[in-house]
C-alpha cells in the first residue's frame, strides 16, 4: 500500500513536470504550428542563469544567491525574455513556412544555444545549491514522501488553474485560443498575429522558468543537457496528448508520467534502464491507435 | 549553339544523376592530387555523408515526411558490419550474445557491407509497416520513438553490442575511391527509384496528400517501399562509416547525427539528390575550415586559434541563418540541370547586347 502511494506520488510529480513541458511547447505549436526544440535549452538557460557565466567547476551564485521569491521571478523575467528574444529573431521571419523548415529552424537554434552554453560553461556538471532542503522526505502515515515531489504537484495545480483562467478572461488569453482554434479567422476578426505570438512565447517562456526551478532543485546539478529530455518528454506529451489544444498538452504530460512512474514500479531492477524503450513504445501504439493524441478537437482534422 | 546530338541529349535528361557524382568526381580527383592526410580523411568522411544524406533524402525529401528516426538504421548497419567483421580473437569472449555464424568467423567486406544494408532494411520493413500508416508530425515522432527504442537497447544489450563501450579494432578499408563508388551507388539507387514509377507517385502525395489519394495512390504502401530503400542505404552507410572510423558506440547515432545529417539535407535543399550532396559537400568544407581554426591558424605573424567548441556553436548559427534566409535550401529544391549551366556559360561568354 505505502509502495503504491509512493509510486503514485513519484508518477504524478514526474507527469507535472511533463505536462508543463508540454505545454510550453503546446501553446507554440497552437499558434503557430511550430515545434520548439529550443524549448529545452530555456529550461537549461533558466538553470544557468543561477549562476555568474563561467566554466569553473565550482559556480558563484547569481540569481541563485537572491532571497527566494526574488530569483523565482528573477528566472521568470529572464527565460520571459529570451523567449521573446527567439521569437522575434528567428521565428517571426520564417512565420508561415512549411512545418519541416520550421522544425528544422527550431532544431538548430536548440544545436546552437546548446553548444553556446557549453562552450560559455563548460561540459562538466557543477553542483548546486537551490532548494536542495526539498529533497528531504517527510512522513505521512507510513508513506515517507519528497517534500520535493509535493511542491512539484501543488505549484504544478497553482499554475495550471492560473493559466487556464488567463486563457479564459483576460483578452489576450482569448486571443491565444481564438488563434489555436483557426488561425487565419481569428485574424480576420480582428486578432493582431503578432501579440499572440509574442504572447505564446512569453507564457511559454515563463512555464519553461517553473519546469527549470524545479528540475534543478530535484537533480542539483547544472550541466549543458538538463533541458534536452525535459523537452523531449514534453514533445512527445503534447503529440501523445492532442496538438492544437491547450488541455492535450497537459493530458499526455500526466499520460507519459504515470506510465513511465508505473513501468519504472514494475520492471525488475536490472530492466530499469531500459525504462524508457518501454515508454517508447507505448507512445508509438498509443500514436496509431489514436493519431489526433488523446484529447480530439473538432477543427484537428485537416481541412481540404 | 549546341548540336542536339544523341549524347548531349542523354547527358541533358540524366543530368541530375550525372552532375552530382561529377561533382564529387572532381572534388575525389583533387584531393587525390593534393594528397594532404586531413583533406583526405575529411574527403572520405564526406563521401559517406553522401551515402547517408542520400539516404535520409529517399524517404525525407521524396514523401516530404521528416524523419527524425532514420539514424537508428545508420547504428543497425554499423554494428552489423562490426559483428561481421571486428576482432576475430575477441568476438567470442566479449560479444557472446552472437550466433556462432558471427561470432567465430570473420567475413569478407563488401557481402559484408551488402547484407548490413539488407539487415537494415528488414528492421525497416517490420517497423515501418505500422508506423507508415501516420501522417505528418505523429509520423515523425513516431520513427523518433524507434531511434529511442534502438538508442536503449543497443546501450543495454552488453552481450551483443558491449552496451555502452565502444566496439574497437573493426578493419578499415576505405580509400577515396571506394567512398566515392559507394557515394556514386547510393546516387544512382536514389536516382533510379525517384524517376520510377514508385517515386514519382509518392512524390505526388507529397505535393498533395489528398489529390494522390483521391487519385487512387496508396500513401502508406509507397510511404514504405521508400522508407525501406532509404533503410537499404542508411544502412550501408552505417556499415561504411564503421569502417572508416574502426571504432563505433552507440551514442555516436543519436540526437547529434540526426542533426547534422537533417541539416545538411536542408541546406543543400531537401527536395532534390542534388541538394542533398550539395548540403553534404558545403557542410563539410565549413565544418573542416572550422576545424582548422580550432587547431589555429597562422596568418602572417599572426596566431588565430578559436577555442573548442566553437566549431558547433557557428555551425548552428549558420544553419540558422542558412534557414532563416534561404528556406529552401542552396539548390532551392533543384535537381541538376544541364541547360542551367550552358545557360550561365553563355551569358558569360557571350557580349552583352547593347541596350
Amino acid at each position: 500500500m505505502q509502495y503504491a502511494i509512493q509510486v503514485a506520488i513519484d508518477s504524478l510529480s514526474l507527469g507535472s513536470i511533463y505536462a508543463l513541458a508540454a505545454l510550453g511547447i503546446g501553446l507554440i505549436f497552437g499558434v503557430m504550428r511550430l515545434i520548439n526544440f529550443a524549448h529545452g535549452e530555456l529550461i537549461t538557460m533558466g538553470a544557468y542563469s543561477l549562476i555568474i557565466p563561467s566554466a569553473a567547476v565550482i559556480p558563484t551564485l547569481f540569481v541563485g544567491a537572491f532571497p527566494w521569491p526574488l530569483l523565482i521571478v528573477s528566472v521568470v523575467v529572464i527565460l520571459v525574455i529570451v523567449a521573446l528574444a527567439m521569437e522575434r529573431i528567428v521565428f517571426r521571419p520564417i512565420r508561415g513556412a512549411d512545418p519541416a523548415t520550421l522544425l528544422i529552424a527550431s532544431f538548430s537554434l536548440s544545436y546552437f544555444l546548446q553548444y553556446t552554453m557549453l562552450l560559455v560553461y563548460g561540459g562538466r556538471p557543477k553542483g548546486i545549491d537551490i532548494g536542495s532542503s526539498l529533497t528531504e522526505s517527510i512522513q505521512i502515515g507510513s508513506a515517507e514522501i519528497a517534500k520535493i515531489d509535493i511542491v512539484t504537484i501543488l505549484a504544478t495545480v497553482v499554475l495550471m488553474l492560473a493559466l487556464a483562467s488567463f486563457m479564459k478572461w483576460t483578452s489576450i488569453g482569448i486571443q491565444i485560443r481564438a488563434a489555436t482554434q483557426d488561425f487565419r479567422m481569428a485574424r480576420m476578426l480582428g486578432v493582431k498575429a503578432n501579440a499572440v505570438i509574442a504572447g505564446a512565447f512569453a507564457v511559454s517562456g515563463m512555464l519553461a522558468g517553473v519546469v527549470s526551478l524545479l528540475v534543478i532543485s530535484r537533480v542539483g546539478a547544472l550541466e549543458p543537457r538538463l533541458g534536452v529530455n525535459m523537452a523531449l518528454y514534453g514533445f512527445v506529451s503534447t503529440v501523445v496528448g492532442g496538438m492544437g489544444s491547450l488541455t492535450g498538452p497537459v493530458a499526455g504530460g500526466f499520460a507519459v508520467g504515470i506510465a513511465s512512474g508505473i513501468i519504472q514500479a514494475i520492471l525488475p531492477d536490472h530492466m530499469r534502464p531500459t525504462r524508457d524503450a518501454f515508454v517508447f513504445a507505448i507512445v508509438i501504439v498509443l500514436l496509431l491507435v489514436r493519431p489526433e493524441g488523446i484529447v480530439r478537437l473538432k477543427s484537428s482534422k485537416e481541412r481540404v | 549553339m549546341l548540336a542536339p546530338s544523341r549524347l548531349v541529349k542523354g547527358l541533358s535528361t540524366h543530368a541530375p544523376l550525372i552532375g552530382p557524382i561529377a561533382l564529387l568526381l572532381a572534388i575525389s580527383v583533387i584531393t587525390v592530387l593534393v594528397h594532404d592526410a586531413n583533406t583526405t580523411r575529411t574527403v572520405i568522411g564526406a563521401l559517406i555523408l553522401v551515402v547517408i544524406v542520400v539516404g535520409l533524402y529517399v524517404f525525407v525529401g521524396n514523401s516530404g515526411v521528416i524523419s527524425f528516426g532514420s539514424m537508428a538504421l545508420v547504428a543497425i548497419g554499423a554494428y552489423a558490419m562490426a559483428w561481421q567483421t571486428c576482432c576475430a580473437k575477441l568476438k567470442p569472449m566479449t560479444m557472446t550474445g552472437l550466433p556462432d555464424v558471427l561470432k567465430l568467423h570473420t567475413l569478407p567486406i563488401l557481402p559484408s557491407v551488402v547484407s548490413s544494408g539488407v539487415l537494415a532494411a528488414i528492421v525497416a520493413l517490420i517497423v515501418g509497416r505500422p508506423i507508415m500508416g501516420l501522417s505528418g508530425i505523429p509520423s515523425s515522432i513516431a520513427t523518433f520513438m524507434f531511434l529511442g527504442i534502438l538508442n536503449v537497447a543497443y546501450r543495454n544489450w552488453d552481450s551483443v553490442t558491449l552496451g555502452e563501450s565502444s566496439i574497437v579494432g573493426i578493419p578499415i578499408f576505405i580509400n577515396v575511391w571506394v567512398g566515392l563508388a559507394w557515394a556514386a551507388a547510393a546516387i544512382a539507387v536514389a536516382y533510379f527509384y525517384q524517376t520510377s514509377r514508385y517515386g514519382l507517385m509518392l512524390r505526388a502525395t507529397r505535393e498533395d496528400e489528398v489529390a494522390a489519394r483521391s487519385a487512387g495512390i496508396r500513401i502508406p504502401t509507397l510511404r514504405l517501399i521508400a522508407w525501406v530503400i532509404s533503410a537499404f542505404l542508411l544502412g550501408i552507410g552505417g556499415a561504411l562509416y564503421s569502417s572508416f572510423v574502426g571504432v563505433i558506440s552507440v551514442n555516436a547515432f543519436y540526437l547529434d547525427l540526426t542533426f547534422i545529417t537533417l541539416t545538411m539535407l536542408v541546406v543543400g535543399g531537401i527536395r532534390s539528390i542534388y541538394g542533398a550532396v550539395v548540403g553534404v559537400v558545403a557542410i563539410s568544407a565549413f565544418s573542416e575550415i572550422l576545424r582548422q581554426f580550432e587547431n589555429g591558424i597562422t596568418l602572417g605573424s599572426l596566431e588565430i586559434k578559436a577555442p573548442s567548441g566553437f566549431q558547433e556553436v557557428l555551425l548552428g548559427a549558420v544553419m540558422l541563418i542558412v534557414i532563416v534566409r534561404f528556406p529552401r535550401g542552396i539548390t532551392r529544391g533543384h535537381e541538376f540541370r544541364l541547360d542551367r549551366i550552358f545557360n550561365f556559360i553563355k551569358r558569360l561568354v557571350a557580349p552583352r547586347s547593347a541596350a
